[in-house]
């Protein structure tokens, strides 16, 4: 039988209800993991001591409330240290903000605890979300509970680690060029990056602002759409979220047409392969495969390194040592300024802040940055027009299974990473990784993505690689 | 191609430093991403037709987003130095 700390949202949910355990017991279920295994992980940065009233308030709400009560109450999740809880320690794993303590609930948070969910702590992260492994938290990498040699992916490595090794029932992460679905693959989860504005940023650590969204990592596709229609919906706190109906409602039909981009080397989809297997056991479901044509995509990854560094830039020059965070003081303003920032900032977010004043500096401004949005709208209308032929877009997740320690050491070869998942932040259209694979070796995931608030054929086309696998 | 020099200006305009020790490598693997980037370069937009970013405007209506002093401590808690609730900084006029 499961521990209650293994079972997914909905197992849980059905247990609290039987009172197969109590909510206290599901909570020390998972800390008791988190005692045995986080030692050697290190998925967490901080573990939080039980909020007793919180606990005994889900556990009367189930008792009271039975079937109606939200899914979510008493549910144990992990939070990426990125995102706001009121009175905690959010620190982006960056010594710039290792004291900062949250002055208010980021959105998501507030509708959470809404529906009665417990957190259990803020997960380990790529420092300010820039990278693809872990190894840039200025507080030490996160081990892959697949494989302790090998990187969990980034930046949201803690969190998927959590879920993956049952520290927690489900997390939360961001994903700003793949950053939720790249380690949901590494570590064998499933990892939802919605469309851009379903769900609010308020109260989420800035990266790049025309990418960045709140998401969930999971052990089902049912999880995944659970916590999603939690956090999800209009914020006025968050401008650029969207109402409910601002694109073209599509409804799930019963066989995919599923595309495959020119850009996916055919290799990939032999037989023998992971994502060639499950192409042949969807097709033979009654889903048809069909080509998709997307030129510009090759520069997307490029487009993507123009943009990001641009906003980031602009978004981390308000951590100068003045208001909050790391204050280093020398003789001048100018030096306090200076000091703190360089004391603060790791290498990689120096880098990427350098790369983003570049990008924005007179002279430059027009070839890159200019072209680069001219660019960013070229692309999302391809896709757009390659969704009024196929329902969804299938491409691996990444170029390989996790990769080990060390051994992405320059900077563009890290970059490479990101090659399949940036262009959903680029075109705002929602994406989903679900693990396929393994069979005693390391995971790998396959990457959908549909067009905008279709995320009804992401956990539709989840469902059929469940059914094509034999789930 | 950056130089040495090109890094030290843009770190200067970031508000960063740069150590002497490791700007040749940051040099080195600054390059290398920008002539990555660059090949961006090569992609023929559309003629004729300007390709802008398809944007909504998202502002809201102005108002007060929350009562007066609701987030004052919490926020004044956090600053380095203060006086009352004010925050302390360098004095940057000199009066000689």
């Amino acid at each position: 039988m499961k521990k209650p700390n293994e079972m997914t949202i909905v197992e849980a949910a059905r247990a609290l209800r039987a009172r197969s355990f109590s909510v206290r017991e599901l909570w020390d279920a998972c800390i008791e993991a988190i005692r045995a295994r986080d030692g050697e992980l290190h998925a967490f940065l901080e573990v939080f001591d039980a909020d007793e009233r919180a606990i005994a308030a889900a556990q009367a709400r189930i008792e009271a409330e039975g079937d109606s009560a939200p899914l979510l109450c008493g549910i144990p999740l992990a939070v990426k240290d990125n995102i706001l809880i009121e009175g905690k320690v959010a620190s982006a794993a960056s010594r710039m903000l290792a004291n900062y303590r949250a002055t208010y609930d980021a959105t998501v948070v507030r509708k959470l605890k809404e529906a009665g969910a417990l957190f259990l702590g803020r997960t380990n992260m790529d420092e300010f979300a820039m990278g693809s492994s872990t190894e840039h938290s200025a507080f030490g990498p996160t081990k892959n509970p697949r494989g302790l040699s090998r990187v969990p992916g980034g930046s949201s490595g803690g969190s998927a680690a959590a879920v993956a090794a049952d520290l927690c029932v489900a997390a939360l992460g961001s994903d700003t060029g793949g950053s939720i679905r790249q380690p949901a693959a590494y570590c064998g989860v499933a990892g939802l990056k919605p469309t851009y504005g379903a769900v609010s940023r308020s109260g989420l650590i800035a990266l790049g602002s025309s990418l960045d969204q709140i998401g969930p990592l999971a052990k089902s596709v049912e999880d995944a759409r659970i916590l999603h229609d939690a956090i999800r919906g209009k914020d006025p706190l968050d401008s650029t979220t969207i109402p409910d109906g601002l694109y073209p409602q599509r409804t799930v039909p019963n066989t995919f047409r599923i595309g495959i981009p020119d850009f996916v080397n055919r290799t990939l989809l032999h037989s023998d392969q992971p994502l060639g297997m499950l192409a042949k056991k969807l097709t033979d479901d009654g889903h048809t495969l069909v080509d998709v044509a997307l030129p510009t995509n090759q520069y997307a990854l490029a487009i993507y390194y123009i943009i990001m560094p641009a906003e980031a830039s602009t978004n981390l020059a308000r951590l100068d040592g003045i208001r909050y965070g790391c204050a280093a003081r020398g003789k001048t303003l100018l030096d306090d300024y200076v000091l703190s920032r360089t004391e603060g900032f790791g290498e990689e977010v120096r880098r990427r802040i350098l790369l983003g004043t570049f990008v924005l500096s007179s002279g430059y401004i027009d070839a890159y940055y200019h072209k680069a949005q001219a660019a960013r709208s070229l692309l999302r209308t391809e896709y757009e027009k390659a969704f009024e032929k196929v329902d969804v877009i299938m491409t691996p997740t990444a170029l390989s299974a996790a990769f080990a320690f060390g051994e992405k050491k320059d900077p563009l070869s890290m970059y490479l990473e990101d090659l399949f998942t940036v262009t959903a932040n680029l075109t705002g259209m929602p994406a989903i990784s679900l693990p396929i694979g393994g069979g005693g070796q390391l995971p790998v995931g396959v990457h959908f993505t549909a067009p905008h608030q279709a995320e009804n054929l992401l956990f539709g086309i989840g469902e059929a690689v469940g059914k094509a696998q034999g789930a | 191609m950056a130089t040495k020099n090109d890094v030290k200006k843009l770190a200067a305009l970031a508000r960063i430093s740069v150590e002497d020790a490791s700007l040749e490598k940051f040099t080195g693997e600054f390059d290398a991403i920008l002539a990555y980037i660059g090949q961006l370069e090569k992609l023929k937009l559309p003629k004729g037709k300007q390709t802008k970013p398809a944007l909504r405007n998202a502002m809201r209506e102005d108002g007060e987003p929350h009562a007066a002093r609701a987030y004052t401590e919490k926020l004044v808690k956090q600053f380095p130095a203060q006086e009352g609730d004010a925050l302390s900084v360098k004095q940057i006029l000199s009066h000689d």
